[in-house]
């Protein structure tokens, strides 16, 4: 892209004469050709969601318009939420707070749980997946733990730790730690025997092997299990919110039936829901940086 | 002249619950210093096997490998592998791929600048300087089969063990980087130990060649001088008596003696 502009500089510094109209003339087309290519290429991609979206709009808006319709439809929603929309950041104290400190606590949650379950998750998956030993003697353990629903943690670990906010970061680590362990113990299993004889070769040490080895060869793996677990704490914090009350965009949902606000209900999901993408568009971001090698193989 | 490796009685069986098969048998073999050795054998003959328990990654059952009168039962970068299919690791460019064993070998002996010297060197020998940013999905499959040696090489090995090196490789490359291995060899005055399927590349690379018997419970069959003053010419040897001789006593053994017999 910078070629055309580097190029044409030091002629335009000579003084006037044909060549530079010359040298010009036929660089200008294929700039402008890329610049209608990207806009055609956004377009193909923008436009289609753009229309179903609307089309459904539309639809819901004709079909709550009715009188005597349960849930508000799309303009309601707008009006009952104006306040909520345009100013997230209001704090009347206690729960009374815009939806930025809601969604900023689950976040601060799902950070907290999910960080703690990425460190424990890749090591017990390295474990899983290294020892023979190990495997045998935990993966029955955990193919069964992971079948167990996330609330149905919640009222063990509120016993345990006797507070909502630590109960609620263990339902978050205890739900997205599976797909973790898992597909790390797959990935560190699927290592190619021939870096390990490298390795065996060279003389790394286990600490060595670990880091330059072991992490880059089932990155893909790892990520995956990222992926998955990212997702699964973004679903289990809500429902866990629900439940422990404070701030938080899940108690703000039941908050909100409780108060029969439902158009603040469905600004809230459309939150929720946002976030989830950006949060699975991240690691995914995150994992195409890093295994960038990897994946050319 | 006292043996450099020795490989004493070796017997190799693979068991696998009561089943076990027996591989090698009575590998008896001394390498001199400099002295560059093929193995030759047919498929499945256990030459990968032999060259695994003389890198120390396959255990012997009985018998051992003794380096400079040394035993010697573990890996490591004293006896660096080129492996077959190059086995670079795919996330390191070049270079980190080379700097990686350098750092390991020379981490007390060497500077990090000293470090960086060295992994250029070995990059320069083998002619990959000019692609070290590079990451081996960029690389030709001979390009990535010089980094594997250059990688081997950085190592300072006293044994280099080239496992089938030029195997995965067409013609045209393959002989290009005999070509390459050959000078080294020349210049470096490495002791290596090949394995190789294919009689020119033994004949035209070695000093010695073994060639094994048929498995299972494979044996040294025989062991070929040959008589050929280095350098050596590809062009000029096609037409050499010496060479056609080696040659033929290598495909008698291998065609007529132990024709491979396609059981499996």
């Amino acid at each position: 892209m910078n070629m055309p502009a580097t190029k044409t500089e030091p002629v335009t510094m000579l003084p006037a004469t044909v060549a530079p109209v010359v040298a010009m003339t036929p660089k200008r087309p294929p700039r402008a050709d890329k610049y209608i290519k990207m806009v055609r290429e956004t377009a193909v991609r923008g436009v289609p969601p753009l229309i179903v979206l609307a089309l459904l709009m539309l639809f819901w808006e004709l079909v709550c318009r009715r009188a005597g319709s349960t849930l508000p439809p799309p303009s309601r929603v707008y009006k009952d939420t104006k306040e909520l929309i345009f100013d997230p950041f209001f704090d009347r104290g206690g729960i009374d707070k815009g939806l930025f400190w809601h969604l900023s606590a689950s976040l601060q949650r799902v950070a907290l749980g999910y960080s703690l379950a990425a460190v424990a998750g890749i090591a017990l998956g390295t474990l899983v997946g290294q020892s023979v030993w190990a495997m045998r003697g935990l993966d029955p353990i955990f193919q069964v733990l992971r079948t167990i629903p996330p609330l149905a943690w919640l009222p063990l670990s509120l016993a345990a730790f006797r507070d909502g906010q630590p109960s609620a970061i263990f339902v978050i680590f205890i739900t997205s730690i599976w797909p973790i362990i898992i597909n790390t113990a797959v990935g560190i299993r699927n290592i190619p025997q021939d870096y390990r004889n490298v390795a065996a070769v060279v003389q790394l040490n286990p600490l060595e092997f670990f880091w330059k080895i072991m992490i880059p060869a089932a990155a893909p793996y790892i990520f995956t299990g990222l992926r998955i677990g990212i997702g699964l704490s973004w679903l289990a914090i809500v429902a866990a919110e629900m439940l422990i009350g404070g701030v938080g965009i899940g108690f703000f949902i039941w908050d909100a039936w409780n108060s029969s606000h439902i158009s603040e209900i469905i600004l809230a999901l459309f939150y929720v829901g946002i976030i989830g993408f950006v949060l699975d568009r991240v690691i995914a971001g995150l994992a195409k940086v890093v295994t960038r090698g990897t994946a050319l193989n | 002249m006292q043996a450099y490796l020795k490989l004493d009685h070796i017997d190799k069986t693979f068991s696998r619950g009561n089943a076990s098969t027996e591989v090698l048998k009575d590998i008896n073999l001394t390498i001199e210093k400099g002295e560059y050795v093929s193995i030759i054998g047919h498929s499945g003959c256990g030459k990968s096997t032999l060259l695994n328990i003389v890198a120390g990654l396959t255990p012997t059952t009985m018998g051992c490998v003794l380096l400079e009168n040394r035993e010697v039962n573990s890996p490591g970068p004293d006896r660096a592998v080129v492996f077959q299919n190059h086995s670079l690791l795919p996330w390191l460019t070049v270079y980190e791929n080379v700097r990686l064993g350098v750092d390991k070998v020379f981490a007390s002996s060497k500077t990090r600048g000293e470090r960086d010297a060295w992994t250029m060197h070995n990059l320069n020998l083998v002619q990959m300087a000019h692609a070290k940013d590079k990451r081996p999905a960029e690389i030709s499959g001979g390009m990535k089969q010089r980094v594997g040696i250059a990688r081997a090489l950085a190592m300072e090995p006293k044994v280099l063990l080239l496992d089938e090196p030029f195997g995965a490789l067409d013609a045209l490359t393959r002989a290009h980087l005999q070509d390459s291995v050959m000078a080294l060899h020349q210049k470096l005055g490495n002791t290596i130990l090949m394995i190789t399927h294919d009689v020119d590349e033994a004949v035209l690379l070695s000093d010695r060649i073994v060639m094994m018997t048929n498995g299972p419970s494979a044996r040294i069959g025989e062991v070929l001088d040959v008589p050929l003053a280095r350098p050596r010419k590809r062009l000029e040897l096609s037409t050499n008596a010496a060479y056609l001789k080696c040659r033929l006593r290598v495909l008698e053994f291998l065609y007529e003696r132990h024709r491979f017999v396609e059981a499996a």
